[in-house]
Parts: structure tokens; C-alpha cells; sequence
């Protein structure tokens, strides 16, 4: 069964049609990649899949397995988007001040916990459970203290994300230029911290500009978008190729 | 928003009113009515004289139409109420139901929380709880009308220290035509063994509200007091001109906690209250501390400055505010920080939420007197816009006169956006929860302040203020 299908996407931003058509299927297990020049829609696209507000979906539907049954992600709302496994690592991740990244952690792992049933985590608990996951993403424990994203360089800010990512294991897992900004030893902690979370129950939709990161991450698919679709489909070989010839003989 | 504010029914009781207008009849009558000693009358009248050679102010970032005090009534009580109610169950049931609504019980067997509460409706103090507690450890807590009675020299001596009746154009009308409000006296070196609390409660048309507390705590005691307050929702303004005058002496703290939600007028900025309050306090005595932390989310109109006057060496001051204005509201607060001793400290701590059309000013002094050697001043100011409409403005005023004294200033104006919610919503939490977490992170060192229950009440009067305001 797939996880994720989307068909025939479009999608504005104001009065600005920036997803022409979308067609893309995920299944369990897998890792795709999703390269393309500037301003062909990779953002937006993760951005839609997550409901962000500012664009406005004109078209088609994006199915998600929600308890064996295909479910329009688009008639959810994001934080019920987040809860049924839907997981956005941002490129520019936000400052929230005066919240610890503690607390800030605890909420939403409890209100997906909530979701699901499960019982919630007090902090004895949590603290424990945390201590394990800030080592996929090697987190030294002050880190916990500190308001979300205040005063964090860039690298400790993607760090951030992906620990966000463990906590809460998404199901689908988008992950919006993680690698910009980030130093080689950064992008290995980062890429080192993704490869570990993978299993053979959730996916992941990469979206980067440079094949650097799909050195560290294997995917299994690469899809090419340009102008609010995609042009091309191949397997990592189809990086490499990029790499070496640009978007050029693609986009004509 | 308007449809939201649950406090804004009426009571339909029958009361006792003077007749509409300000002179110095109606004065000697509200005089009368309490039975008040002659010097307070006295007192009364000097604040009127006083006040009528004054011109209203106008330097505060509020807009209204002119007030006619003529057209205003200046006394409204409960009719049913007996002169000294012995005990809660004499009051009218009505009333009683009425506080019932408001979340406050007052009787006693329905009361469970460790809080004793006076209770201010319109012109009047209907009543205390918890008076024998209070009564063993020699705390007095009890309305002033009472307190002049029963304890006339400490009123005396203490009433109009901080606040003189010459202060400005409020504080001079309400020293002329006040009705009401509690009296607090801690004795030396006793640590008030209950939190108290003040409700006030504006419920007659028509009515100003000019209500006075004054609250002394001598050599080394300590208390905690809480002031709450709402009013029905009208199509008129309604004026609330309060005072309230702190005293803390050697090695004594007051801490002074208030969680306003006057109503605010609906969506078009019709009605509300105008609050437009006097608020000081002097540390009087070495060592002494005050400190006001106020939740201010109500009232069409907010003039407020809760201050301290720094007098006794080594004494310390706090100011920590949360203003929230939506729709068309309009605040101007903020606080002054006068240091006349040595080694004197202060704090301020201000966060200004404004969303919709409204306009929220801070306003503050810092002096610091040639005889304040060494004073420390902390100023932090700090602004949230929500929504695109809105003004935030800081007015920090800063005076100087001695060299040894160190004063930090920071500032800082932001905004809630729409990718802040998105972020917090991406990771599970429902837009409620993002919006408070998201407030209560950016008050959060103003509601570490306030006590428990307050800080919960704080926290959901926001939320539920801002929830139409945001995305």
C-alpha cells in the first residue's frame, strides 16, 4: 500500500500559480529526492503537504494512508496533519522565545501522543527518553534549557529539526534543505541522524539543491522539478547526472 | 470578541443612589451616607476645591470624548444590604448569585481556596471572607468605611501619604468622591497567612466607580494581595477612577498582583471602561520591597502607572506588566521608579500585547535623586504586534542626578506570525495551544510573578482574548 499519492497538484502563491500539476507516490520504507532549479516549486510543494496557510491549493489532492484508508491530507488541518505522521524539518526553522526547547518538545510529542491514544509523558519520563534521542543528533543536554531556535547557529537549528524529527518518528518525513548552511561536519551529524531514523515503516521526501547530501543519504528515487512539475524520474544515478550537467538539458 | 466576555451581564437589584452630579451636596451626602468623621469630609471637600481648578490631562496616547461629571452618579449601593453584615448568608441572594457566576463563592461553605476576599460592588464593600484567620494572626482586612470606624488613627495617619489629594485630576476626584475599597494593616513582623484579594464589580448604569485600598504593612510582615475586576457590557462608557496607595515599612513586602478585565466595548469600540487609576506605593522603611505585577486585558481606556517611591536605603521595587489591547482599545501604562535611598534597587518588566485596532503605550520614569547613591534600575520593554493594524509605542523617561547610578535599559518590538503558528502547528499543537504557547513564552517572566491560580486565569483570559485576533 502506498503512503503518500499525489495527483495533478497545483497550487498558488497570492495570484501566482506556482504548482502546475504534481504527481508523485511514496511508499513505506522508501527515500525520495526531490532536486530542481531555483524557484521550481520544491518548498512549496513540502509546504502544501504540511498546510501552510499562505498558498492556496486550487487543485487535485495529495491521499495519505490514515489507518489503512487514503485519506485527502488537504481537509486536515496542520496540526492534524502533524499528528497523523506528517512531518515538515524546515528550511529557516522558527524562533519561538521564552519557550524551552524542552517544553516545546514535551507538547508536541504529548499532543500526537494524545492523538493516538497513547499515554502522555510526564518529565521524569520524557527527560530519560529525550537523553537517547539528543544522541542521534549528538545534543549536548544545556541544549534543552534554551528558548527554540534563540541565539542557535545555523547548524544547531537543522540539529534541531531533525531531533524533532526523533521524537516525534514521522511516518512521512519532509525534509526542506536540511543541508543549506550547513558545515561537512554538520551535514554528517544531520545526514548520520536521518539514516538512523530510517526503517522500513516511514518515508522519506528530501528536497535539496545539491546531490552533496544524497552522497550521505541514499535515495531510492530522485525527481527533478522544474516550473511546478516534475520532468524527470530516475534513481540516484539521476543525481549524479545533475551534478555534472546541470538542469539545463532538462529544462528547455 | 464582545460575545465572548462572559462577566458582561446585569444584576437587577434594587439600589440606593444619589442623584446624577458632582457639587459639594453630593460630596456631604456620600459623606453622610457612610457616617463618616468630620476630617474625612474635610479632606473630601479640599480634594473637590482642589480638583475643580484642574484642567483634564491630555499628555497620555488615549483618544475620548470629553467625560461630563455632571452626568455621572457618584454613589449606588445594594439596597438590601444591612448596615454591618455579621455574615455572608444577610446578603441578598441575588448578590450572592451574582459572585457565584463570577467564580467567586462567598460562602463559607463553598469556599475551598485559601483566599480571603473583599468584595467592592458599585459604591460598596459588601463583604469579607476568612475574617477569623485573619482576626488570630492580627491582620486587618476589612473595607475602609470600616476601617475609619474601627481603626481611625491608622487610617489617618497613613491615607493620602502616598497619594496626596493633590496628586493629579483622578486621584484628586477620587479623593473627593470615593465610596469604597479595602483596608489592609499588617502588624510588625507578621507574614500574612492568606493570600487576600479584592473583586471589584461594576454593575449600575450610569455609575462611576471610585473605589480606594489602602494597604500598610509594618516593620517585617509580609502580604500578598490580588485584585480582580469586571463589569456588564454597556453601550456607554463607564469611568473607573481608583486609588491605591501602598506602604512598606523596614524589612516589610508587599506584593501587589492584578488581573484586569473590565469590560472593553465591542468590536466597533462602543462602551467599555474608562480606567484611569492612581497606583502607587512608598518603601518607606530600610530594606523594604514592593513589588505590582498586573495583567492588564480590559477597558476601553487604560491610564495606569503603578509606582514606587524608593525611599528607605537598600529598599526594592518591581513593575511587571502584561498589557493586552484588541479591537479598539487603548492603554497608556507603564510605571515610575522614584529612588531617593541609597543602595535602592528597581526592576521593569513590561510586555505589550496589541492586536486588531488597538493602541498600546508604554509609559515609564526612572529618577534617580542626588541622594540615591548607588541605585540599580532594570528596564525591559518589550512589544508584540499581532496583526498588521495595530500600534505598539515605548515612552521610557530617564532622569539622572546622581553618577554612581546604574540603570540598563532594553527594548525590543515583534511580531506573531502566521509561520510562527505554522511552525507550532507542524509539530501537533492546535492553533490554541500554539497561540499560548507562543504568549505565554514571550510573558512568561511577568506571569512567574503572579500566584498560581492568577498566573492560570492570566494565561486563559489571553488565549481567549487573542484567538480571534491571530491568523
Amino acid at each position: 500500500m502506498n503512503l503518500l499519492e499525489i495527483k495533478n497538484l497545483t497550487a498558488n502563491i497570492e495570484d501566482k500559480q506556482v504548482l502546475k500539476g504534481i504527481n508523485l507516490t511514496i511508499k513505506p520504507g522508501e527515500v525520495h529526492a526531490i532536486m530542481g532549479p531555483n524557484g521550481s516549486g520544491k518548498s512549496t510543494l513540502s509546504k502544501v503537504i504540511a498546510g501552510h496557510p499562505a498558498y492556496a491549493v486550487t487543485g487535485g489532492e495529495v491521499l495519505y494512508d490514515i489507518n489503512f484508508q487514503m485519506k485527502n491530507l488537504l481537509d486536515l488541518e496542520t496540526d492534524e496533519r502533524a499528528k497523523e505522521g506528517v512531518f515538515l524539518a524546515m528550511q529557516y526553522p522558527i524562533e519561538v522565545p521564552g519557550v524551552s526547547n524542552f517544553k516545546f518538545l514535551q507538547t508536541s510529542l504529548n499532543s500526537i501522543l494524545r492523538h493516538q491514544g497513547s499515554t502522555e509523558m510526564e518529565d521524569p519520563e520524557f527527560r530519560v527518553f529525550l537523553k537517547e534521542k539528543m544522541k542521534i543528533v549528538q545534543m549536548r543536554e544545556d541544549f534543552l534549557d534554551r528558548a527554540v531556535n534563540v541565539g542557535f547557529s545555523g547548524g544547531e537549528k537543522k540539529r534541531n529539526e531533525i531531533l524533532q524529527m526523533a521524537v516525534l518518528s514521522p511516518r512521512l518525513a519532509i525534509l526542506d534543505e536540511t543541508d543549506s548552511g550547513l558545515d561537512i561536519d554538520a551535514l554528517r551529524i544531520v545526514a548520520d541522524g536521518v539514516n538512523k531514523l530510517r526503517n522500513k515503516n516511514n518515508a522519506i521526501l528530501l528536497i535539496t539543491h545539491y546531490q552533496r547530501l544524497l552522497d550521505y543519504i541514499k535515495p531510492d528515487y530522485v525527481h527533478v522539478l522544474a516550473n511546478g512539475q516534475i520532468i524527470e524520474t530516475g534513481d540516484a544515478s539521476l543525481a549524479l547526472k545533475l551534478e555534472e550537467r546541470g538542469y539545463d538539458w532538462l529544462v528547455q | 470578541m464582545s460575545g465572548e466576555y462572559k462577566y458582561g451581564f446585569v444584576t437587577e437589584l434594587e439600589t440606593e443612589d444619589v442623584p446624577k452630579g458632582l457639587n459639594e451636596d453630593i460630596i456631604r451626602l456620600i459623606s453622610s451616607k457612610k457616617n463618616e468623621p468630620e476630617w474625612m469630609l474635610e479632606q473630601r471637600l479640599k480634594a473637590f476645591r482642589y480638583w475643580q481648578t484642574l484642567e483634564e490631562p491630555h499628555w497620555a496616547m488615549v483618544d475620548y470624548p470629553k467625560i461630563d461629571f455632571q452626568d455621572l452618579r457618584y454613589f449606588s449601593a445594594p439596597k438590601k444590604l444591612p448596615d454591618n453584615p455579621k455574615n455572608l448568608d444577610e446578603l441578598d441572594p441575588e448578590l450572592l448569585k451574582t459572585f457565584e457566576r463570577l467564580g467567586i463563592p462567598l460562602q463559607e461553605q463553598k469556599r475551598i481556596s485559601g483566599i480571603a476576599v473583599d468584595v467592592v460592588f458599585d459604591s460598596v464593600s459588601i463583604g469579607q471572607t476568612h475574617t477569623e484567620t485573619l482576626e488570630k494572626a492580627g491582620v486587618i482586612f476589612c473595607s475602609i468605611s470600616e476601617a475609619l470606624h474601627k481603626h481611625p488613627d491608622l487610617v489617618k495617619k497613613y491615607f493620602g501619604s502616598v497619594v496626596p489629594l493633590t496628586d493629579n485630576y483622578y486621584a484628586a476626584l477620587n479623593a473627593a468622591v470615593f465610596t469604597d475599597g479595602s483596608f489592609v494593616y499588617v502588624p510588625k513582623g507578621v507574614r500574612c497567612p492568606i493570600d487576600l484579594s479584592t473583586y471589584f464589580r461594576i454593575n449600575a448604569q450610569e455609575t462611576g466607580q471610585f473605589e480606594r485600598t489602602l494597604i500598610v504593612a509594618d516593620e517585617g510582615s509580609f502580604v500578598n494581595y490580588l485584585e480582580g475586576c469586571t463589569a456588564p457590557q454597556r453601550d456607554e462608557n463607564q469611568l473607573h477612577a481608583a486609588v491605591v496607595e501602598l506602604v512598606s515599612l523596614e524589612n516589610a513586602e508587599i506584593k501587589y498582583s492584578t488581573v484586569q478585565n473590565w469590560y472593553t466595548g465591542d468590536k466597533n469600540g462602543k462602551g467599555g471602561i474608562y480606567n484611569f487609576v492612581t497606583k502607587r506605593g512608598k518603601c518607606a522603611g530600610k530594606k523594604s520591597k514592593i513589588s505590582w505585577t498586573q495583567v492588564e486585558s480590559g477597558s476601553a481606556i487604560t491610564w495606569k502607572y503603578p509606582s514606587v517611591i524608593l525611599q528607605g536605603e537598600a529598599s526594592e521595587g518591581a513593575f511587571y506588566s502584561v498589557a493586552l489591547t484588541h479591537d479598539y482599545m487603548q492603554a497608556d501604562t507603564g510605571t515610575k521608579m522614584i529612588h531617593i535611598g541609597k543602595n535602592t534597587k528597581s526592576t521593569i518588566i513590561s510586555k505589550g500585547i496589541s492586536a486588531d485596532h488597538s493602541v498600546n503605550s508604554y509609559r515609564g520614569q526612572v529618577k534617580i535623586l542626588p541622594s540615591a547613591e548607588n541605585a540599580r534600575n532594570y528596564s525591559q520593554c518589550d512589544s508584540m504586534l499581532v496583526g498588521s493594524n495595530s500600534r505598539a509605542n515605548t515612552f521610557p523617561y530617564i532622569e539622572v542626578k546622581n553618577k554612581t547610578a546604574i540603570l540598563e535599559h532594553e527594548a525590543s518590538t515583534s511580531r506573531i506570525s502566521e509561520d510562527q503558528i505554522f511552525y507550532l502547528q507542524s509539530r501537533g499543537l492546535d492553533i490554541e495551544s500554539a497561540i499560548s504557547m507562543l504568549v505565554n513564552g514571550f510573558c512568561k517572566e511577568v506571569f512567574k510573578e503572579l500566584p498560581l491560580e492568577f498566573s492560570v486565569e492570566a494565561v486563559k483570559l489571553i488565549e481567549m482574548k487573542l484567538e480571534n485576533s491571530v491568523g
